[in-house]
């Protein structure tokens, strides 16, 4: 494969792997703390862009607005659903919370049905989205310079907050005992909250730009990328944020450099993916990042 | 109550059902009888993930993989050979598979063997692996039966899928299946196999220090699992008469995770109860989104609003019932005897001296 070939891959599979890892931070956050797989994550997801969508068509809102008007609504629904679904079963069998997320994965598609229809909508880019540069042979959408650099920055405030601040302070705390850190006064519900409403805002972020990169809407569209960034917080160490932004930078190279080097067995690339997940999750259970937590008897 | 008597109305209870499903595929429409079929496989699908997960505590998120198994497997060898030239129009359907036929029974029982024999095969290494991350690494492989099943299609017609398999699951097989199962799987939690199950699931480290092989329990519990879960799956095909492989993605297995949960788990009995209410739910909700008028208001047909309906109710029915629906009471006669002695004779037994 020549030089070129081999750059303009990487160059996909890295504005492809940084969407995975604005989707992949929300999981593993939620994850960190609640010890929940938040099947419904992948829905907040899909509810960005059409929040986008209907901002711009419906609400003749400029861009910036919307893209505003978008997240925040993201954000909200992603706090809510943790409000009415989850914090009741708080001490409950996690089996019951997990179904809980599965039945606000499926309200959610479903709402987005009577909602938004089953018809797949057109996203209409603005045209400095559709712009391709040239850089000798390799081309490259600007969409792909806007995911990397809006998911760099996105990501860089997230470690901001998580490590440099109280909020973040008391995430981590509740990631590591949650009965000790309400004792030390720190408020857990809330702190919950604001842990779902970041996860969600990322994934609306990344969301936006996921539509902004395949321009098509549809209800299930959360399904598969929530999948695969589920997967990538896995592989990534699940609870571990670093550990997530590169398991989601790993996944979205190895899909491209797979395709790109076994074009006969592109059918084969989400198996590809899963039997990485298993290879992992066998040798290293924990994740590449993971904390290895000895087992006590 | 006495163990004889407990068999006779076993069997008494087994005739009645029997001519209840005579009556049933005799007088009720194909409508009905899918709803019922499918409940009954639904049965069948929840009672085995229930051994894995409610007994043995592993969680498995693999039955939709175990499914698909079964179901191509099934559907390869009920077809006709003449019929499975017509249909094969992308690539022509391989060698052995061309001239294989075995009557439904054979067909069913070789789709269960595979799947246990794949499940050996992956639980061996994935089995070691515990709690969310064996949910995780199972779901991956029923992704990847997925997958498979998408990219093979001198196999199985790729995406396109089999169509015209056979109409063979009637009530008969279906209910037939779903008792042989509750029958299997009851016997094998009453015996010390299911003593060592559950031990397994309480704590895996005293269970191993008591003297309980581990990879061996579990195995073998995954691989019963998987068998009828394929049994299940060929039934599914032969119901269905048409399969492709989007119709075993991981939603498949998150609702016969639902009905295991609702039903509570480790009580086969919930199980069955959910299989039938998640089943005749989803229909029974099926008006609201034709449209109907309430009085003079007139409510348009809306896409969608039933799975609305279904998923807020599937909601409150876990925040508010955190036990499952039947509160994890496994049936019995004996159950039974007392709660009628009770009902009935309520005075009774405070001057027995309430030694029910």
């Amino acid at each position: 494969m020549s030089l070129h070939l081999i750059l303009q891959n990487l160059a996909n599979g890295l504005s492809l792997g940084s969407l995975y890892a604005l989707i992949a931070i929300g999981y593993t956050m939620v994850y960190g703390i609640l010890r929940l797989i938040n099947f419904a994550h992948g829905e907040i997801f899909m509810l960005a862009p059409y929040f986008l969508y209907y901002g711009l068509l419906i609400f003749h809102l400029p861009w910036w607005a919307s893209i505003i008007v978008a997240i925040a609504l993201t954000a909200v629904t992603g706090m809510l659903s943790e409000r009415i679904a989850y914090r009741p079963l708080r001490n409950s069998p996690r089996i019951s919370v997990l179904i809980s997320a599965i039945g606000v994965s499926f309200f959610l598609q479903n709402l987005a049905i009577v909602l938004f229809t089953g018809i797949p909508k057109a996203f209409h880019r603005p045209t400095f989205f559709k712009t391709i540069y040239q850089f000798g042979e390799i081309r490259i959408q600007s969409t792909l310079f806007a995911s990397v650099i809006v998911s760099t920055i996105f990501l860089t405030l997230l470690i901001y907050v998580v490590y440099r601040t109280k909020t973040g302070l008391a995430m981590r705390s509740i990631s590591t005992d949650i009965e000790t850190s309400r004792l030390m006064a720190v408020d857990v519900d809330k702190t919950i909250s604001v842990t779902f409403a970041i996860g969600s805002a990322l994934a609306a972020v990344g969301g936006i730009l996921w539509a902004l990169r395949f321009p098509q809407l549809f209800p299930f569209m959360g399904m598969i990328p929530g999948l695969k960034a589920f997967i990538a917080a896995v592989v990534g160490g699940i609870g571990n944020i670093p550990g997530a932004m590169l398991g989601g930078l790993l996944l979205g190279m190895s899909e491209i450099l797979f395709v790109a080097f076994f074009p006969a067995l592109s059918g084969y690339r989400d198996a590809f993916i899963f039997a990485v997940l298993i290879l992992v999750l066998l040798l290293k259970p924990d994740g590449i990042f993971g904390k290895n937590i000895q087992e006590k008897v | 109550m006495k163990k004889n008597n407990e068999k006779l109305f076993t069997i008494l209870a087994l005739i009645v059902l029997g001519i209840l499903v005579y009556l049933a595929e005799n007088n009720l429409d194909a409508y009905k009888l899918r709803i019922l079929n499918l409940s009954a496989i639904y049965v069948t699908l929840g009672v085995s993930l229930n051994l894995i997960y409610g007994f043995t505590g592993q969680f498995s998120l693999g039955h939709a993989g175990f499914m698909a198994i079964g179901a191509y497997v099934t559907s390869l060898l009920v077809l006709p050979p003449y019929y499975k030239e017509m249909i094969f129009i992308l690539e022509p359907l391989a060698w052995p598979f061309t001239v294989m036929h075995a009557p439904f029974i054979i067909a069913l029982l070789l789709s269960g063997l595979l799947s246990a024999l794949v499940a050996i095969l992956i639980g061996l290494p994935v089995l070691r692996l515990k709690g969310d991350y064996l949910g995780i690494a199972t779901l991956g492989f029923a992704e990847i039966v997925r997958i498979v099943a998408n990219n093979i299609p001198q196999v199985t017609n790729g995406a396109l899928g089999i169509k015209g398999i056979p109409e063979l699951s009637n009530l008969w097989w279906t209910v037939g299946v779903a008792v042989f199962t509750i029958y299997i799987i009851k016997g094998l939690i009453s015996s010390s196999y299911g003593r060592a199950l559950m031990a397994i699931r309480e704590n895996e480290i005293a269970a191993e220090v008591i003297g309980v092989n581990l990879t061996y329990h579990k195995v073998m519990s995954f691989a019963i699992s998987a068998f009828f879960a394929g049994v299940a799956g060929g039934l599914f095909a032969c119901m269905l008469t048409t399969i492709d492989p989007r119709a075993f993605m991981f939603v498949m297995t998150f609702n016969i995770l639902i009905v295991v949960v609702l039903g509570g788990l480790g009580s086969i009995t919930g199980t069955v109860f959910a299989a039938f209410l998640f089943n005749y739910a989803l229909e029974y909700l099926r008006p609201i989104e034709s449209g109907f008028n309430i009085g003079p208001i007139v409510i348009p047909s809306i896409p969608g609003l039933r799975m609305v309906t279904f998923s807020a109710l599937l909601l409150i029915v876990i925040l508010y019932m955190k036990k499952g629906l039947l509160g994890g009471i496994e049936f019995s006669w004996k159950g039974l005897a007392k709660f009628i002695r009770n009902k009935i004779f309520p005075d009774k037994k405070s001057s027995e001296g309430g030694t029910v």
